[in-house]
Formats: structure tokens, sequence, C-alpha cells
């Protein structure tokens, strides 16, 4: 049995709508009309246990309806799911000592604090036995170089000392499920390859299972395998990053840096994006001429003095395969 | 002058309109009030069937007395626009205070406009369920009526130059929920919610009469009423004068000094 | 038990805390309490002033009614920030926060602030207490003091009861939470007084529905050795200790009720 089973899941909303105008205020004062939105759609998906999958997908995709599912909030309309073989919202209280989960814009510490004093706070609620707790705050401390921050009061950290702190009390009750919502937003660099390096670390040192819930593609580029993308509440992709840019056709690019400017480059396998003195920008299909090849004919032909081969970037993948899906929900073709 | 007023129109049916959005919130507020009033005029007959002495008020000047106190309970200054509060805790007033603008009229016109909207809304529905089942009764007389209009007009000038000064307080006070708290409180008392006037202690009436906190309510509930004869209504509207000037330089004063200080310590 | 107890313990220090990092700002504020609360008190000696009397009932009497009652409703008023704050947690999602950990919600709200402020409150009770008690020439005796003490903890209980309901209510609607407080603010004013001054319906409703009468009358009665004009035989003074628990529980039943509604709905 995977850790997570999601098999058939739907939800479904009432949303109460309102006519304009002073005219419709009155009117609502007596009826209320309502119309149904369908949040998710018949998902299913299985994750086993120290995966760390990618959830992405745009605003009002189903994303966090999904996490409160799985979270036991939120009671599904229909379906089936199982974590860590418990029905979240049928054993929220139990299910929810084995989760870890971090908001990305909404800290869960307390505000007035020193950071060691919501940890503290933490194993009370949590209910970790006081060695337990101490190896494990001593190792985020360290891993997460919290030291400095431990008795400052959470309202003076920066977004990134925050985020960091959060993550470690996160995981202070070893939970062996941690669920990421948008970790690096805000985020200067060098948090975010901190944050980064540490979710990779969690996954392979102790086999916690992750999923990520962003709209940063360089999280997703840097730390996961599975992707799983979701679009008006339907499962669109479950796979590598591979098979999104699969799924897209999309096109890998060659940057050339010439030694003479001013040079027409063609080849027939390639198409032109872009060229600018002695830069030139081509884009070709991976699918129908090897890399290796096509270097090898420009290499052959011009003077190149650099080069550089890029995958498209993973944003203009995912907004293809956004509005892809939105072409085909219009009737469009694809 | 005409665009401010379309503005205020403006502004007055939007908040209109929103406060119809929350149906249960007005049903709700109005219900509360009910029960207030209720109980109140409960405890108050209560004590008029402890003596047969001849009391100040009738009982049925009570009731309306009481009435009239819930129907014109956002005149207190305790319920002040919280935007303007906003701007004072978060800074913004030092731009205003920088710009060539009368922050002090402008306070003042906010004020009264949402006052009024926020009293009307509240009063109208409330004086017509307690005037059908709680007996809350017409004014005896068109005079008394007209008087009650005059001192209410009056109430709603007093109040908002009275928010204006506690508004400036608060740029200079640790906690402004503190003050208005306390501002709040005593206003409260003294303009007869908690217990009518005209049951304070004999020696206290002279100086609770000159309060400008009686102009809030006691006074326009006690035209109303019939409580307080229509000759009575010169010196209530010369009272409310000299409060209004009071305040109003008062008010301008301590706003003129913030100022001073903000471009001493370089804005 | 033990443990939860623990966790709460260190939840109000953290808070007590976080608060007395605000030293002036607090003083200042539990100041404006007391006076707020106050006024209530200041009013009952003005209205006996007037009145001499209350159906029998004399001010000094009655002080010990209104400390019981307002020494209730302190302690239930600090405990209840969290309740009260409930209606804003709940729109902006922070709920779910508490959701996602493996304590009972109820018990992450209570726990949540210890709201020293409100001893302002508890501040004026006492002083009516003593006042009564001097007046009386009362003898607390040990039998006394248990159930003035069983008053207190019983009628407290009733209010948390009150507050939860109260916050229940956002569960389903974010708007007419206002009423609720003619059951939580009124209940402390209704019970201020001995409740045979009020009309039956109105005894009826806070014996019956909100058991605010079996905690804060019967007891005190008891304590003034007085008979109850109503009939009422003597034990009645020793229910409150049951009375409150089972209301609070009861009140924690719907509560549930609230947080499988939100499962349900979404926020």
């Amino acid at each position: 049995m995977p850790q997570i089973h999601v098999r058939n899941l739907s939800r479904t909303f009432r949303v109460a709508e309102r006519d304009p105008g002073a005219w419709g205020a009155v009117k609502g004062l007596f009826r209320r009309r309502y119309r149904t939105v369908r949040a998710l759609n018949a998902v299913s998906f299985d994750i086993a246990e120290g995966e760390l999958v990618g959830y992405i997908g745009p605003n009002g995709a189903g994303k966090s309806t999904t996490v409160k599912i799985l979270s036991g909030i939120l009671v599904p309309t229909s379906g089936e799911c199982r974590v860590l073989g418990l029905v979240p919202w049928q054993q929220r209280t139990q299910l929810v000592r084995q989760l870890g989960v971090v908001f990305g814009q909404r800290t869960q510490l307390w505000w007035d604090l020193p950071v060691i004093e919501s940890f503290d706070l933490l194993r009370r609620i949590y209910r970790v036995p006081q060695p337990a707790y101490h190896t494990m705050r001593d190792r985020m401390v360290d891993l997460l170089d919290l030291a400095p921050l431990l008795d400052t009061p959470v309202r003076q950290l920066s977004l990134g000392q925050r985020m960091r702190c959060d993550l470690a009390a996160a995981l202070l009750h070893q939970p062996r499920i941690l669920y990421l919502d948008e970790p690096t937003i805000g985020l200067d660099a060098v948090s975010k390859l901190a944050v980064r390096a540490f979710v990779q670390e969690l996954v392979r040192e102790q086999g916690v299972t992750v999923i990520l819930t962003t709209h940063d593609m360089d999280d997703i580029e840097a730390l996961c395998q599975r992707v799983v993308l979701i679009n008006r509440g339907q499962i669109l992709i479950d796979g590598t990053l591979d098979d999104l840019r699969h799924q897209v056709q999309a096109t890998r690019r060659v940057i050339v840096e010439l030694a003479q400017p001013g040079l027409t480059v063609e080849d027939a396998d390639a198409t032109v994006v872009s060229q600018t003195d002695s830069r030139v920008e081509l884009a070709y299909d991976p699918q129908r001429v090897a890399a290796a090849d096509l270097v090898a004919r420009l290499c052959a032909r011009y003077p190149v003095r650099d080069l550089t081969i890029e995958n498209e970037p993973i944003e203009r993948v995912v907004a293809r395969l956004y509005s892809q899906e939105g072409r085909a929900a219009a009737g469009g073709a694809p | 002058m005409i665009a401010t007023a379309q503005a205020y129109a403006a502004a007055w049916g939007a908040r209109f309109r929103a406060s119809l959005q929350y149906r249960a919130a007005a049903l709700a507020g109005m219900a509360t009030q009910l029960f207030w009033g209720l109980m109140r005029i409960m405890v108050l007959a209560a004590f008029y069937r402890s003596t047969t002495a001849p009391q100040p008020m009738s009982v049925e000047q009570m009731v309306g007395y009481v009435w009239l106190g819930q129907a014109l309970l956002m005149m207190q200054p305790w319920y002040i626009d919280r935007e303007i509060l906003e701007e004072v805790a978060s800074g913004q007033v030092a731009y205003q205070l920088l710009r060539p603008l009368d922050l002090h009229a402008h306070w003042v016109c906010r004020d009264m406009a949402n006052r009024a909207s926020a009293v009307l809304l509240r009063a109208v529905p409330l004086c017509i369920v307690a005037g059908i089942f709680f007996g809350l009764e017409a004014p005896p007389s068109v005079g008394a009526a007209a008087a009650f209009l005059l001192t209410t007009l009056l109430a709603l000038v007093v109040a908002s130059t009275l928010a204006a000064v506690v508004a400036v307080t608060t740029m200079w006070t640790i906690s402004s929920l503190g003050v208005r708290q306390m501002v709040g409180t005593v206003a409260m008392m003294f303009s007869g919610v908690v217990v009518p006037l005209a049951f304070f202690p004999a020696w206290s009436q002279p100086i609770v009469a000159n309060l400008p906190f009686a102009l809030m309510m006691d006074v326009p509930g006690r035209f109303y009423t019939g409580a307080l004869p229509l000759a009575a209504l010169p010196l209530e509207l010369a009272r409310g004068a000299v409060w209004i000037l009071v305040l109003t330089l008062l008010g301008r004063g301590l706003l003129a000094r913030a100022q001073r200080r903000l471009v001493i310590q370089g804005g | 038990m033990r443990d939860t107890l623990a966790l709460i313990g260190h939840y109000y220090r953290a808070s007590i805390r976080g608060q007395m990092q605000y030293k002036a700002s607090l003083l200042l504020l539990t100041l404006a309490h007391l006076l707020a609360t106050g006024i209530d008190l200041l009013g009952l000696a003005v209205l006996f002033a007037h009145f001499g009397q209350l159906r029998g009932w004399t001010l000094a009497e009655v002080a010990i009614f209104y400390g019981i009652t307002n020494a209730a409703f302190s302690l239930a008023d600090a405990v209840g920030t969290g309740f009260d704050r409930f209606g804003t947690l709940v729109k902006s999602g922070r709920f779910d926060r508490l959701l996602l950990r493996p304590r009972s919600t109820a018990l992450q709200l209570a726990a949540q602030e210890l709201t020293l402020r409100r001893s302002g409150r508890l501040l004026q009770a006492l002083v009516a207490l003593v006042a009564g008690t001097v007046w009386l020439g009362l003898r607390w005796t040990p039998l006394k003091l248990a159930l003035g003490a069983t008053a207190v903890m019983g009628a407290a209980c009733v209010f948390v009861g009150l507050l939860v309901v109260q916050a229940t209510l956002a569960f389903w609607t974010t708007e007419s939470l206002e009423v609720m407080n003619t059951m939580t603010y009124g209940g402390v004013q209704a019970m201020q007084y001995p409740v045979t001054i009020y009309d039956g319906w109105f005894r009826k409703v806070f014996t019956y529905m909100v058991p605010l009468a079996l905690t804060c009358y019967y007891p005190v009665l008891a304590i003034l050795e007085r008979a109850d004009p109503l009939g009422g035989p003597p034990w009645l003074g020793w229910l409150s200790p049951l009375v409150g628990p089972l209301s609070c529980a009861g009140a924690l039943l719907l509560w549930r009720l609230g947080e499988r509604h939100y499962a349900s709905t979404g926020s």
C-alpha cells in the first residue's frame, strides 16, 4: 500500500452569488443564489514513502484543496483517500501527529516569542519526549544555521530567517510526511539555496516524504524527480520533467557565440530565434536531431567561439501546458 | 463644494449598500440593541416600583429616553472612523499634515458623514420597532419634535468635534485604545446612557448639565420625551455652540502643535 | 490530563510574558477597562442614592450579586480572547493551522491568551464585594466562602460556554456574532441584580436557557442568608459546580459540530 493513496477524489464548492448594484443588495436580503465550483475532479495518484513530488498548477487549480483533504481539514465530496493507512478527515488527530506543514506566506511560530520558545511550545503540543526533541532540535539548528536566531522574537526575523525556523518547527516532531506550500516565495537567492539543500538532505537522509507546492520552477527543477501537474481540478501530467517537456514538444536551445559578427546562421534542423551581433540563438527539436550532430555541423560551418545548450525554460513549458489545456477545453486544436 | 457633497453622497450610498449586504449583522445589531434597551427599562421600572415618591421623569418618558439612548448610540465618541485612527497609527497622518490640506475640517466632515449615516441606519428601524412593540411614544408636540431634531443635529457636531480631539490625542498616547475607552466611558456615563441624568444627585446636576456629553444624548432625549420644556432650547443651543467652539479650537490647536513638531523633527 | 494542564500553563506564561513587554500600555488599558466596567457599579450607586431601595434589596446586598457576577465574567473573559478573535481566524484561513495540530482546537483557542488587562473588571468586582461585605457586616464563614467560590467558578464556566457558542457561530456565518453579546455581556448586566426584579420570561431565559441564575443568584442568596422571594429551595445554591461544567460541556459539543461543518464546506 503506498503511503499516500488517492483515487477519484472529487470536491465541489457552493459559492454564493449576488447581483450587482443596490437592487441586487436588497434582493440579497431575501434570497441567495449559489453556483457550484468543481475544485477537484476525479483526481488519482499514489505517492510512495520517501518520494519528493512537485505539485504544480496555476492558481485555483486545486492544489491547496488537495493538500487540505490529505491533511484531514477538508472532507471530499466523493472518492477515496488514505494517508499512512488512515482516512484523513476521519482520523485527523492521529494523522497530523505524523504530518508537518509549512506555509510559505504564513508562519506557525508565535509572533512575540523567541524562536526557541515557539519550538518548546510545539514540543508540548506534539508531546515529543525530551530526548528526541533535543536531538531533533539540535540537528535542525545545525542544518539550518539557526543558532544566532534562537533568542530572537519571530517578528524581528527576516523572511528567509523565518522560513528556516518554520522548516525546523515543522520537523521537530519527526513527521513522516511534509507538505511544503510555496516555501521559497519572497526569499533571497542564498536562502532559497539553503532551503533546497535542506529539503534534499531531508528526503535523502531521513526518508521523509515531501509534497512541494510551488510556482517557482527553479525549485521544481532542482528538487523534483516527479511532477504532478493539475489544472481546473484535473491531473494533466504525472511524471518526470522530461515527460512534461515531451508533452509540449519542448524545444532545446543552442546559443552560439561567433568569432565574427554579422554572419547569417542557418541549419536545416534548427530555427533561428534571435541574433544580436555575434550571438545567435537557435531552437531545435531534440526528437528530430541529436545535439551532437547539430553542434558538429554548426562548428564545421561557422567560426564558433563558444556554445551553450539549454532546455526550454520549464516555466514556458508549464505555461504552454496550461494554455494547451485551456485551448482543448475551449474546443480548439492543441 | 458640490464635488465634495457628491463624493460624500456616493460614499454614503456605498456604505448603505454594504450594510444591506450584511443582512444578518444588521438584524443582529438591532436585536442586540433591543435587548439592551429592554433590560435597562426593566431595571429602571423595578426601581420605579420600589418607591411612591414622584420622579423627575414619568415612566413613559423614561421608556422613551432609554430607547432614544439606544437609537443615538452611534453619537458616542467611542465610535470613531477607523480610517482616521489607522492613519494616525500608521503615521500616514504625517504626510497629510505636511500637505496644504485643512486636516481638522476634513476629519470633522468625514466623521459627521459617517456618524450621521451610522445613526440613521440604526435609529430608524430601531425606533419603528420600539414604537410598535416596546412603548416608544411620539414626541408630545411638534415643538418638541423640532427641538429634538435641532439638538440631534447639534449632538452630531459636538460628537464629531470631540471625536476629532480624541483622534488627535491618539498621536501622543501609547495606546489609542486606552484613551478612546476612557473617553468613551466618561461620555457614556455623562450622556445618560448608563443612568438617565435626571437621577443623578442634585449637587451634580449643574455640573453634568454643562458638560458636552449631556448634549450628545440626554438633551435630545429629554426634548423628544417632553422632559425638557421648549423654553430650555435656547440655553441648550447656546451650550452646544460654546462646546463646539471649544472643541474645535482644542482640536485645531492640538493638530497645529503636532504639525509644528513634525516640521521641527524634519517631517 | 496533567500534560494538558501543563500545556495551558505554558501557553499562559508565554502570553503573560508577551504582554509584559508593553507594561505602560498594559497599565493604561487595565485602568481603562476598570473604568469601563466600573461605571455599572457607579450607576448602581447613583440609582440607589436616588431611589433608596430596589424591590426590597439594599445597595449592599446588590453589591454582592454584582461582585460575584463580575468576578466570574472577568475570569471567563480573560481566557476567552481566542474565541473572541475566532471570527477573523476563520476568515483569514489561519484556523487551518490549529486543525493541523494533534490537539483540540477549543483547547488551543482557550489557551491562546490570558488577557491581563481584563483584570480591570475583576478589580472593580472586588471593590463591590468588599464594600458590600463592610456595609452588611457580612461574615464570610468557610461555608460561605465555598458557596462564593463555587458560584464564581460555576458562573465562569457558563460564561466560557457562552463565549464558545458565540465563536461557534462563526463556523456558519461571520456576520451575526453580535447577537450573542446579549447573552454574554447582557448576562453579566442582568445578573448584577437579583433576578427577582425581572419579569417572568426574562428570568426563565436566564434560568433554563442560559443557567446563569443558578450560578449567580441562588448561591448569593444563600450567602446573604435570605429566603428566596420566588420560593425556591435553599439547596439550589449548591448546584453551581454541576451546572457550570455541564453547560460548558454542552457548548463544546456544539463546537465539535461546527468543526465538522467547517470540514464539509471548506473555508
